[in-house]
């Protein structure tokens, strides 16, 4: 008759050993994002030593290396990431969810099964090499239509980034659409709609939560995406003046700049506040995509 | 009255609703693939001009208006490489976690919410983030080895739910079986979880390779260089990299037009890179979902 | 208190169920069950669906603790060992409580590999006593004619029956001394079954069988005892052949007559 009873603890040992290194690793993510934020808010501090926070958050003029009087306002970058972002949005929004809804509603499994990948494939194609397009194909296009005499517009940048932002709002969509019970789209259907009318008046309202969040991601995106504005926008310091002007982002004069500056000047720790900006930014608009989508998941279940 | 189950002039009209919407969305499938297709028939056609074998063997000439790529390819393939050292054993180490043994909680939630948040943080704050930790810091200097880990830390989300979804793929009655027959934990995993899995999570750290390898914001300022005409030959060099190759080739060149068509190659080669890394995932992965649905 | 009904069998006890309850969350699955199981027999657990018998085989071999928030009140003592005690070593109990699941549930592996496996995860054997072992096990499950030529194909391979009986030997090759089966014929055809239940009928011979089943039949053929179990709570629990022919509880004979389940 064998016991039960633990005979040793090296067993035990071992095995609460290999769970404390993979338990280390899980928890890497939190330390990742703490760490993240904490340096940058450690390497921004030193600007506000000769800026006010007040002028580096409603000045308008970012003239960092001028040698009468430097000066450091991101607002005018801040306008233009909006701008740029808003743009991207207006177009990505509406053409992703029909897309989704397309996926979801009305292609056959054949279509599909092609679809999917290729909207997966644009998710993959860098955003260097979408900068370039937009140097060499948007961007002149942009110019012939309008007249200009470039096309390095904040236009080409929303176009670019609204390319950029389809696949999060597509895939994201197209989840909470099929997330919908399949209950309501049978009531619907029984009480006589079609499947136009079942979409519109039953799946995507129920699904609009989901859809939100898919626009915010997208926002999230749009907010961080750095080569292809910097490549597409023309980079004009001035406050944005509409989307046939060039406009510089926040991601793109960090890009800009931080490979000029010399190390731990108030112009250095400047830009890194700039990236906190960011980072606080992408931060909330990311979070509340994600409390959004709990939601969703928890009312569904 | 009875009514009749013809098509009838109402019907006739929410008949004509139907037909527009729909139209409507496949009109923006459409112009999406569009979109897509004349990308890579415009990189395609004209890039194809520019690449010849001297384009992939040889280091650039005469200040980068001839010559080829060959220590961008190189450079790029050893970043990818420092990224995939780093961050697949992390990560699937971090989703073995999750899945195997993190039990619902507080703090589970939290580390799957900064593994989601991680995502979303802007690749250029990685750039930042590599700048103060890795060369600064670590003092390991603009290099591979920084540009390599800091790439590393913005696959990391990615190789974790990759890495999850693999070992959720593996039915639970292989968990159960071993350990009613007296497996351990980790022999449970060790055994009968992780063979099942570690071509799912391998497929999946390839697609977040292959967008790691296309990206340029974390590498510009942590050891990508503009010109090289050498190798790195120690984890301390700088490197030369196919995205940030390409940026220089298409914006901070002093002679555009005669870079132009080089541009054009190299952004080829990087997109032909991206696309054959995704469509073997993709295709690898659709045979190991049918494999494992029984 | 319904403890009337329950008599405490004769034979050795090999497991002593001691006022166990077990909740899942708010939820009470078993309310304070108590009884004794014999050595050397066949127990079988019925009841209507939901009733909590699948719950009380997994109690034996705490692979209750995989539910998180699962939660045991009560003793249950194996050979007088209490295996709910915090020194209870969880692979030597599920080393010595085998347990066979409802759907034949073999590892993508090879035949000889399944078999083995409890063994190469355990203590390192030489390969000719791995084989004897995995060959005496097929046997006593009476699989070794079928898959002798082919150990090393995949075990997906068999047919459904088969892989149930291939479970079993990979039970038996740990050599527990109790083995739980949960409904092990539900998911097989009839031929399966009987030859799953002729195995069972041998398998007293060397170990204590505890069966789950929600066929009367079943466990009116295979068993010596009989517990009869309803909303969680343990109503009779006696001889097979008395409870089939004279129950005592009128709820028992309900169900035994088909009046519900």
């Amino acid at each position: 008759m064998g016991t039960v009873k633990k005979k040793g603890v090296l067993g035990d040992l071992k095995e609460s050993l290999i769970q404390k290194i993979f338990q280390t690793s899980g928890l890497l993510a939190i330390i990742v994002l703490l760490g993240i934020f904490a340096l940058l808010l450690y390497t921004a501090i030193p600007a506000f030593r000769e800026v006010s926070l007040k002028e580096f958050l409603t000045s308008t003029r970012w003239d960092p290396t001028s040698p009468e009087k430097p000066e450091f306002g991101l607002l005018s970058m801040l306008a233009s990431t909006i701008m740029v972002t808003i743009g991207a949005l207006l177009i990505a929004f509406p053409v992703g969810v029909a897309v989704a809804a397309y996926l979801s509603d009305v292609a056959s499994p054949r279509v599909r099964e092609i679809v999917k990948p290729v909207v997966e494939l644009l998710a993959a194609i860098p955003s260097v090499v979408v900068g370039f397009i937009g140097i060499t194909l948007v961007g002149p296009m942009i110019a012939k239509i309008f007249n200009l005499s470039h096309g390095l517009t904040a236009l080409n940048g929303s176009l670019l980034l609204a390319i950029m932002a389809l696949p999060t709002i597509i895939s994201i969509s197209e989840d909470s659409l099929n997330a919908v019970p399949i209950s309501f789209v049978e009531a619907s259907l029984a009480l006589g709609a079609n499947r136009w009318q079942t979409l519109v008046r039953v799946k995507v309202p129920a699904a609009l939560s989901g859809i939100i969040a898919s626009l915010m991601l997208g926002m999230g995106r749009a907010i961080g995406e750095t080569m292809t504005v910097l490549m597409a926008t023309g980079n004009a310091r001035a406050f944005p003046q509409g989307f046939l002007q060039s406009a510089r982002t926040l991601t793109a004069n960090i890009a800009i700049e931080l490979g000029e500056v010399p190390y731990y000047t108030t112009h250095y720790y400047a830009l890194f506040a700039i990236g906190l900006v960011l980072f606080i930014m992408t931060f909330f608009v990311n979070l509340t995509a994600d409390v959004i989508l709990e939601k969703q998941k928890r009312k569904l279940q | 009255m009875t009514g009749s189950i013809k098509k009838s002039r109402k019907n006739l009209k929410s008949q004509l609703a139907q037909f527009t919407g729909f139209l409507f969305l496949r009109l923006a499938v459409y112009s999406v693939l569009f979109i897509l297709l004349y990308f890579f028939y415009d990189i395609g056609h004209q890039g194809y001009r520019a690449i010849s074998w001297e384009f992939i063997s040889q280091v650039p000439k005469r200040g980068m208006t001839e010559g080829g790529i060959f220590p961008a390819i190189v450079g790029t393939f050893l970043v990818t490489l420092i990224t995939a050292l780093f961050a697949v054993p992390l990560g699937m180490a971090a989703a073995i976690y999750l899945n195997e043994y993190a039990r619902a909680g507080r703090l589970t939630r939290l580390i799957r919410l900064s593994i989601r948040n991680l995502a979303g943080v802007p690749s250029i704050v990685y750039g930042l983030f590599g700048v103060i930790l890795f060369v600064n810091m670590l003092k390991f200097g603009t290099s591979v080895l920084s540009a390599g880990l800091t790439l590393g830390l913005l696959t990391l989300p990615w190789t974790i739910t990759a890495s999850e979804e693999a070992l959720k793929s593996v039915p639970d009655s292989y968990r159960e079986g071993a350990l009613a027959l007296g497996a351990t934990r980790w022999q449970m995993i060790r055994t009968n979880v992780l063979p099942y899995s570690i071509p799912g999570m391998l497929t999946g750290a390839v697609l977040g390779l292959a967008r790691a390898a296309g990206e340029t914001a974390p590498i510009m300022f942590t050891g990508a260089a503009f010109y090289l005409p050498f190798l790195p030959r120690s984890l301390k060099d700088q490197f030369m990299a196919l995205p940030y190759h390409l940026y220089i080739m298409a914006t901070q060149h002093h002679a555009i037009d005669k870079a132009r068509p080089l541009a054009y190659g190299t952004a080829l080669v990087l997109i032909v890179f991206v696309v054959l890394f995704n469509l073997g995932a993709i295709l690898l992965r659709a045979r190991l979902r049918k494999k494992w649905r029984h | 208190m319904e403890s009337s009904y329950i008599a405490i069998p004769e034979g050795q006890p090999k497991i002593q169920v001691e006022n166990l309850s077990l909740s899942y969350g708010p939820k009470l699955v078993l309310k304070n069950i108590s009884l004794v199981i014999p050595e050397h027999r066949v127990t079988a657990i019925i009841g209507p669906s939901g009733c909590g018998k699948s719950s009380l085989v997994r109690v034996l071999n705490r692979m209750n603790d995989l539910i998180p928030e699962a939660r045991v009140e009560g003793r249950v003592l194996i050979d007088g060992e209490n295996i709910y005690d915090r020194d209870v070593d969880l692979v030597a109990l599920r080393k010595k409580v085998g347990m066979v699941f409802q759907k034949p549930n073999p590892f993508p592996k090879s035949i000889f590999d399944n078999i083995a496996y409890g063994l190469k995860i355990g203590n390192h054997r030489s390969r000719s006593e791995l084989e004897q072992i995995v060959e005496r096990s097929l046997r006593q499950a009476a699989l070794w004619d079928e898959v002798k030529d082919r150990l090393h194909q995949n075990a997906l391979k068999l047919s459904g029956g088969q892989q149930q009986r291939l479970c079993i030997a990979r039970a038996l090759a740990v050599e527990p001394e109790i083995i739980l089966f949960d409904e092990p014929c539900s998911a097989i055809d009839p031929i399966a079954t009987a030859k799953v239940e002729e195995l069972i009928h041998q398998l007293k011979k060397d170990y204590t069988v505890v069966i789950v089943t929600h066929n009367m039949q079943q466990a009116a053929r295979v068993s010596d005892y009989t517990a009869f179990l309803w909303l969680g709570e343990l109503l009779e629990y006696d001889r097979t052949e008395k409870i089939f022919t004279n129950p005592a509880n009128k709820m028992t004979e309900n169900y035994i007559t088909g009046r519900f389940g």
